[in-house]
């Protein structure tokens, strides 16, 4: 199991390298579909280089990172010129394999966290077919890490050195600790995932129903060791949120990043295309109409969470996976960063694969889309051949696969369930072969 | 107590001396033939008021223009500078400008220390302004608006640091044309009936390469001791006329030839009234031109660091209307020009956006120091509009293949629909070089609302300010600033070894990306299906439980389509 998984880790690695060294390096590090307002790596540099004029990166409209990113990246850049006695200078691609060890750092996450996952799995036994052997389980692990590694998506994000990468990293911690049981750790990273990017506060539900589910407290209104947790774990979150929060401000003396990092997210003012639903959107929209519609699309994110919550709160794990892609369908600022985060879940629900209806379609779909993106671009941006609607029509299309995929994903889940409680071979009452419909 | 007594005492002194005019109107107009054969003519009406304007009670208006008066007392302005210029002054080919004004409408304007919201202050007096100027002034928000840090010094009398109580606006876009000029010629106090306001006539100023007016207001001092103040109105207007196409082909040129107008008298409210035509080619060679009629004094100075010679004409001389009724002053060259003596100006500048497609570029300004043993700072001034997304770790400044390190640099990046960027940088230029400076930067996608009628003709950047003191290769004198013509007392000059210079760049033209402009309400439903399809498709699973389907009797239709088959006889369904 380890030497194919340090085969994966290598070729990645290569391929990074060469990518990077390649003269295909600047060409992905302008693309849209691969950095965003929000984790160019560009504005990143940025940022340092206001911060090395005196100005504060927040004062204006460019740098949109959380302050701890900036003080992290300052603080290498000074130490990677103390050790090479000042000979780096602008030179930043030292921090190349940086990104690449946090890359690989949360494949081994996934990893471990699928070992877990394994023990977690425990279907009662009415469908021998429906049920993943130890085998095929075994080997789960290994294709997270392929699919998160290999993925041209998250290739194409670390090529460009964009730091969605970090916030995957955080993510994926966040993963590992709740399946370890570990609820402060758990808090801790859930809390820096939302001073990253805000999103990932919707993950709480997933992350505590997943925890009382490990501590066997049965999810009920009335329970008082129900709500007892769920008080706990809330006020880790928080507190962890409020310190991460407070060292911030301490560290920039001022509360300048709250509006120019969550309020650049909620308000979304910067209309740069990207993969999302929101940049033609609001560009299009009716001036007075505007912020009804910045709070519809907002509360639209959020608000599938409590629904998920009372469906899935025996499967906290498939509910932090649709969780997460929903967030990154529609999220204000998407890149294909957030989408190869979800994807890497995609082997754990191969055991659904019999009930997905149109996966050969959406994986079409998806794939012909992705290599749109940069065509209609091109059509539009530099030949002049083609106008903006090309590129939104091919965001749409590539949102409604998405959309599709997730939300067959979730039928082809329910409908295993079913199969579980009731046997695969259901009969009418005639002994025909009865039909399964959702009422 | 004693501080405000001595000016009043001067005050009563003043009007003690019944025959000492309260204010004065001195009317200027300098013709010069230009290197590339074009001509530049310059007027200059200043109207000097010895009064304080500030005081309150002021209600008499003599020659100041009563609506530019008020304006001052009421919103504490200390100075103001307003251009509004059509065509761009081709400084390599016409040489240093006497008073270069960027292309579209320029407004700055310092407050008095008392204003406490000054911005406040900005949008009321921007926008009177451009009641009086007709001129689209109301354009200017805090889009377009900066505060300069070092760029723009108060030129009249003041001692104020506080840059804060500065501010500067461009308008690339704006077009100037007639409705501008009337507005602006209606201030004059003889208006355009006499002196040399006659010659302002509107199709034949707008028929040329460039047209620039201007309007400047500030404090001096109202005598050597500098006790009490006096209020300067320069109102300025330059024109260059391309002679060759007014011509025929010859570069001779009178006034009635290109102003289709001769002076016939002085502005009767002038005190000073000249005509000076700048015959300084005369002593290069050997008698290159001649003027008609010859003029009764020359005057020599020393301006921009060159040596200069000036035919006057002095309207309120009568022995200049002895022989004729009317000056038409014209100007023969006595053998066919060559060209060939282009100097080069000593500061010069350009400026290109270069890159391909809609998604970046980069601006590139060209700074050219051609003095060939003085290397001198010039301090530059960019604004740059906040859809241009400049980012300040590409900017670069090259000086002879080798890095160019500012020695000041003061940057304020822009805030989305708020506040433009505004980059100023004090650079060294090596004595005969070549700097260039780029920037790069990301064209935003704006709003569909928020793009001006015609979106692909682009949007406009405006000028870079270039402002430096350049050292002069002839020693000049230091001139009594009042008796000097023309434009040599605008800018202070610190000593005789330098002259100030301020320079504008070309407006850059820069294309964004646009939506498209018809299908706002295709785009909110296609967009919103695709959320509502997504939240059926959960709605639907969240809501909905598996059930086993059980055969039925059948639909309405199916059951009609029985009814007929039994008809028919034919099988059932």
């Amino acid at each position: 199991m380890a030497a194919p998984l340090v085969l994966v880790l290598l070729v990645a690695v290569t391929v990074r390298a060469v990518l990077y060294r390649s003269s295909l390096a600047v060409f992905i590090s302008e693309r849209v579909e691969v950095a965003s307002p929000l984790n160019a790596w560009k504005r990143v540099v940025e940022g340092l280089a206001l911060l090395d004029l005196g100005v504060s990166p927040y004062s204006g409209d460019v740098f949109h990172e959380t302050p701890l990113i900036i003080y992290l990246f300052h603080f290498l850049i000074e130490y990677a010129e103390l050790v090479f006695m000042g000979t780096l200078k602008r030179s930043l691609s030292p921090y190349l394999p940086f990104l690449v060890f946090l890359l690989l750092l949360f494949s081994l996450v996934q990893f471990k966290k699928q070992k877990l996952l394994i023990e977690l799995d425990q279907y009662a036994p009415d469908v021998a077919e429906l049920i993943r052997t130890p085998m095929e389980m075994n080997y789960i692990p290994f294709k997270v890490a392929l699919f998160y590694l290999l993925n041209p998506y998250t290739v194409m994000s670390c090529v460009a050195m964009s730091t969605c990468a970090i916030n995957n990293t955080i993510i994926a911690f966040f993963i590992l600790a709740t399946i370890k049981g570990s609820a402060f750790l758990s808090a801790i990273f859930l809390a820096l995932a939302t001073y990253q990017s805000l999103y990932p506060l919707t993950l709480f539900a997933p992350a505590l129903l997943y925890l009382l589910q490990r501590q066997f407290i049965p999810v009920k209104m009335k329970s008082k060791d129900f709500w007892v947790y769920a008080v706990q774990y809330a006020f880790l979150y928080l507190g962890s949120l409020v310190v991460i929060i407070c060292l911030s401000f301490f560290l920039l003396n001022s509360w300048d990043f709250i509006p120019s990092v969550y309020g650049f997210i909620l308000s979304v003012p910067d209309l740069t295309p990207n993969i999302g639903l929101f940049w033609y959107f609001f560009a299009e929209m009716f001036e007075h109409f505007s912020l009804f519609f910045v709070c519809v699309f907002q509360i639209n994110v959020f608000f599938y969470t409590i629904p998920l919550a009372v469906k899935l709160k025996e499967h906290p794990i498939f509910f932090m996976f649709v969780q997460i892609a929903i967030i990154s369908i529609f999220k204000s600022y998407p890149t294909v960063g957030d989408i190869a985060l979800y994807m890497a879940f995609l082997p754990l629900w191969s055991h659904l694969y019999r009930f997905l209806r149109n996966i050969f379609i959406l994986s079409c779909v998806l794939i012909v889309c992705s290599l749109l993106f940069p065509v209609l671009w091109h059509l539009w941006i530099y030949a002049g051949s083609a106008n903006s609607n090309f590129y939104y029509a091919i965001t749409l299309t590539f949102n409604m696969g998405q959309i599709l995929l997730i939300s067959d994903y979730f039928y082809a889940f329910l409908r295993r369930e079913y199969y579980l409680t009731h046997g695969l071979y259901l009969t009418g009452k005639d002994g025909t072969e009865a039909m399964l419909v959702l009422k | 107590m004693a501080g405000a007594s001595v000016p009043l005492g001067l005050l009563l002194l003043g009007g003690g001396r019944a025959e000492s005019p309260r204010d004065a109107l001195r009317e200027e107009l300098l013709l010069s033939p230009l290197p590339s054969g074009d001509l530049a003519a310059t007027f200059q009406f200043r109207t000097r008021w010895d009064s304080e304007l500030q005081r309150e009670g002021v209600s008499h208006y003599g020659l100041f223009p009563k609506a530019l008066g008020q304006l001052i007392s009421k919103y504490s302005v200390r100075e103001l500078h307003l251009s509004l210029t059509q065509g761009f002054w081709r400084t390599r080919s016409w040489g240093q400008p006497y008073l270069q004004a960027p292309a579209g409408a320029e407004l700055w304007v310092w407050f008095q220390n008392s204003v406490t919201d000054v911005d406040k202050a900005w949008k009321d007096l921007s926008n009177i302004l451009s009641g009086i100027f007709c001129a689209s002034l109301n354009f200017i928000d805090s889009t377009n608006t900066v505060t300069p840090t070092a760029s723009f010094k108060p030129l009249g009398l003041a001692n104020v640091t506080n840059h804060h109580l500065l501010i500067y606006a461009v308008l690339p876009r704006e077009v100037v044309c007639t409705e501008n000029l009337t507005p602006w010629k209606k201030l004059l106090p003889c208006g355009s009936k006499a002196g040399l306001a006659v010659l302002l006539k509107a199709e034949r100023l707008f028929y040329s390469s460039y047209h620039s007016q201007a309007v400047h207001i500030r404090p001096i001092c109202r005598d050597a001791s500098c006790l009490s103040i006096s209020w300067e109105l320069r109102q300025t207007l330059t024109v260059v006329l391309d002679i060759f196409s007014i011509g025929q082909g010859k570069k001779d040129w009178s006034l009635f030839k290109m102003f289709s107008r001769t002076l016939t008298e002085a502005c009767p409210l002038a005190s000073e009234s000249k005509v000076y035509v700048d015959i300084s080619s005369k002593d290069q060679e050997n008698e290159l031109l001649e003027v008609i009629p010859p003029p009764l004094s020359t005057h020599e100075a020393a301006v921009q660091g060159e040596r200069k010679t000036y035919a006057v004409y002095d309207l309120l001389n009568p022995a200049l209307f002895n022989v004729s009724r009317s000056l038409n002053v014209q100007l023969k060259w006595k053998r066919p020009q060559d060209g060939s003596h282009l100097s080069m100006p000593v500061l010069h500048a350009q400026r290109y956006v270069s890159g391909y497609g809609l998604q970046t570029g980069e601006i590139s300004t060209l700074i050219y120091n051609s003095h060939l043993y003085r290397a001198f700072p010039i301090l530059l001034l960019e604004t740059v509009p906040w859809y241009l997304r400049l980012y300040v770790h590409t900017l670069t400044i090259i000086t002879k293949g080798k890095e160019n390190k500012p020695s000041y640099i003061h940057f304020q990046p822009a805030q989305d629909r708020r506040r433009p960027h505004l980059l100023e940088m004090l650079i060294q230029l090596p004595a005969n070089s070549v700097t260039k400076i780029t920037i790069q930067f990301e064209r935003a996608l704006l709003k569909w609302t928020e793009y001006t009628p015609d979106p692909n003709h682009g949007f406009y950047v405006s000028p870079s300010v270039l402002s430096a003191l350049v050292p002069s290769v002839l020693a000049m004198k230091a001139v009594d600033a009042e008796q000097s013509p023309l434009f040599t007392s605008l800018f202070p000059s610190s000593d005789g070894t330098s002259y100030f210079v301020r320079l504008y760049t070309e407006p850059l033209l820069v294309n964004l990306p646009t939506p498209d402009f018809s299908m706002p309400y295709n785009v909110i439903c296609l967009t919103c299906t695709v959320v509502a399809v997504c939240y059926g498709s959960f709605y639907n699973l969240l809501t909905r439980t598996f059930h086993v389907e059980e055969p039925s009797r059948g639909h309405l239709a199916k059951r009609l389509a029985n009814i007929i088959r039994k008809l028919r006889g034919v099988p059932l369904l």
